[in-house]
């Protein structure tokens, strides 16, 4: 049984099927890139699957358990993580705080305490925050640590809310379109992270448009198109499959992705 | 943060300070009942600016809180014939269970609808405090019982400007504390991006309750106060005005800063002391107070300060 499964997944906007029975698995230690063109309902497919979209069929199951329809807070408290496509930075906040809030979980909230300033409250808030520097600089953002969120540049955000979804230590890694709108210099950054952080044993899924990245690191990788899945397997086997081909790689996408 | 146990530390020593200072300057009767108002004001507008500043959530009705404190400490002598000081408890607990029945529906909404919700809510506790006659006097007010700790009768300015003051100091220091915590941040998180805050298991629902909760428990308590101190109460300090005042001391004073919250209540309450030589001109004076604030400290006042000076340590 695979880490996290979603199975036979349907959901429809008015009249509009988004998404038509559809599925993947992902075990631990493994990239799984979720590409189609737009509109395939890659996205659409992420939401349902972190607990932001009710799906009106299928199932998800995490680490063995059923976990369909439970709040995104619920899917985080059993190992489930992600970014997100637009980002979603707590921006009155320091990045290190970003992070801190990340450990959510893991620090044990008891009002009264808090409230009082106890000595375990001020330990835990020491904990949480070298916890959070030490995820700072795994992405490369040490030196910006006490800097306010929104002073720093896109590509330092994208990877700050990679750092603050790894706070959480999940089991399950799900990033949306993690490279969007980063330069060739920011993209091999978050290359190099994905793939260690997949070294690590986090099962990572993403939705990429850049298909250097996708075709580089995936271990496996999901077409959609139009809300069905149409090809599944690994980068060469679905690069050479002449259904993805005509449907969105185009002429001109199989020539990059052989240039990769 | 870091800078959250520096302000911590200002804010604790700037306190106690100015709490010991202003009987000095101002030593007459008149000026420690304006001050004591003033600490009363600043621990419901501390609770507001927990829920605003720090959790992105409206209040319209916060005076109703407020009123709820102030009619239990009066009503339990009279009614139930309860000590003062526990019947002020019971209208903290009142208080507390009405944030969190009415809190649960009330709190899914979003900016302006729940605001309106809000507004609902107080104007509601105001009136059944003016309509309910029998119980609650009405319009006219009601008296409240002098307050008796032990044989002690509590009295006189002096006396309750230190009551207030440390009152607000221990608010205050709970409120600092709280803004450095696990709470505190998911608070802060929240009001940036509740589906962020989610994601990484903040429980969104709840951490909207239990702050609102809390800043409508810190009301209640400063209306209990307000009504010990005063020994008369009226169906206004649960009013409209006074639910906008107390917005209008957390926005003046800088929405997410705690020291702000009390310089705002400060100015609020003060000013339309000071500006009563301008006659029948005070409002509109204060009206354009207000409003060069604004314009010119955005972020209210000890935010905006706070920026003025590191921009000239930097330069």
């Amino acid at each position: 049984m695979s880490l996290l499964e979603a199975r036979d997944i349907s959901i429809a906007f008015g009249g509009l099927r988004a998404l038509d029975s559809v599925g993947f698995a992902v075990d631990p230690g493994e990239v799984l890139a979720i590409i189609g063109p737009n509109g395939a309902g890659k996205t659409t497919l992420f939401n349902i699957v972190t607990g932001l979209y009710r799906a009106q069929a299928g199932e998800v199951r995490l680490d063995g358990r059923e976990v369909t329809g439970l709040p995104p807070h619920a899917l985080a408290a059993r190992g489930l993580a992600r970014t997100f496509q637009n980002l979603q930075i707590f921006f009155r906040m320091s990045a290190l705080e970003n992070v801190m809030v990340g450990r959510h979980l893991k620090e044990r909230r008891r009002l009264w305490a808090e409230l009082l300033g106890l000595p375990s409250v001020l330990r835990e808030n020491r904990e949480s925050r070298e916890r959070a520097r030490d995820l700072l600089a795994f992405v490369g953002l040490a030196e910006r640590a006490e800097e306010a969120a929104a002073a720093l540049p896109y590509g330092a955000l994208k990877r700050l809310e990679i750092a603050r979804a790894l706070a959480c230590e999940p089991k399950v890694l799900m990033l949306d379109e993690p490279a969007a709108g980063c330069n060739p210099v920011e993209t091999e950054e978050i290359d190099r992270l994905i793939v260690a952080i997949a070294r690590r044993g986090v099962a990572v899924v993403l939705v990429e448009h850049d298909m250097k990245l996708v075709m580089r690191i995936s271990d496996r990788v999901l077409v959609l198109d139009q809300g069905r899945v149409l090809a599944e397997g690994t980068p060469q086997q679905v690069r050479s499959d002449p259904r993805v081909i005509e449907a969105y790689l185009g002429r001109r996408g199989l020539e990059t992705a052989h240039a990769a | 943060m870091a800078s959250g146990t520096r302000t911590k530390l200002l804010v604790l020593g700037a306190l106690p300070l100015v709490l010991l200072l202003v009987p000095l300057l101002f030593p007459s009767p008149f000026h420690l009942r304006v001050a004591a108002l003033v600490w009363i004001n600043a621990v419901a507008a501390l609770g507001l600016a927990l829920l605003m500043g720090l959790a992105g959530q409206v209040s319209l009705g916060h005076a109703g809180f407020m009123g709820i404190g102030a009619y239990a400490t009066a009503l339990g002598p009279k009614h139930l014939g309860l000590d003062p000081l526990a019947s002020m408890g019971l209208g903290l607990l009142a208080a507390g269970v009405l944030a969190f029945l009415v809190g649960r529906p009330i709190l899914r909404l979003k900016g302006h609808y729940l605001a309106v919700a809000t507004l609902g809510l107080g104007i509601l506790v105001h009136l059944v405090l003016v309509s309910e006659v029998p119980v609650t006097g009405g319009p006219d007010g009601i008296q409240v019982p002098r307050l008796e700790l032990l044989g002690w009768r509590v009295a006189g300015p002096a006396t309750w400007y230190w009551i207030t003051g440390i009152v607000l100091l221990l608010a205050a220091w709970l409120a600092l504390n709280l803004e450095d915590s696990s709470t505190g941040r998911a608070l802060r998180a929240l009001h940036d991006s509740e589906v962020a805050a989610s994601v990484v298991g903040v429980d969104v629902a709840r951490h909207k309750l239990v702050v609102f909760v809390m800043a409508a428990v810190y009301a209640a308590l400063a209306g209990g106060l307000f009504a010990l101190f005063n020994r008369f109460v009226t169906p206004e300090v649960a009013g409209f005005l006074r639910s906008i005042e107390l917005v209008t001391m957390v926005v003046i004073g800088g929405m997410g800063s705690i020291p702000g919250a009390v310089v705002g209540a400060a100015l609020l309450t003060v000013l339309p002391q000071a500006l009563t030589l301008f006659h029948e001109y005070e409002h509109a004076v204060l009206g354009l107070l207000i409003i060069l604030f604004m314009v010119f400290l955005r972020q209210g006042i000890v935010p905006g300060i706070a920026g003025l000076l590191t921009r000239r340590r930097a330069a």
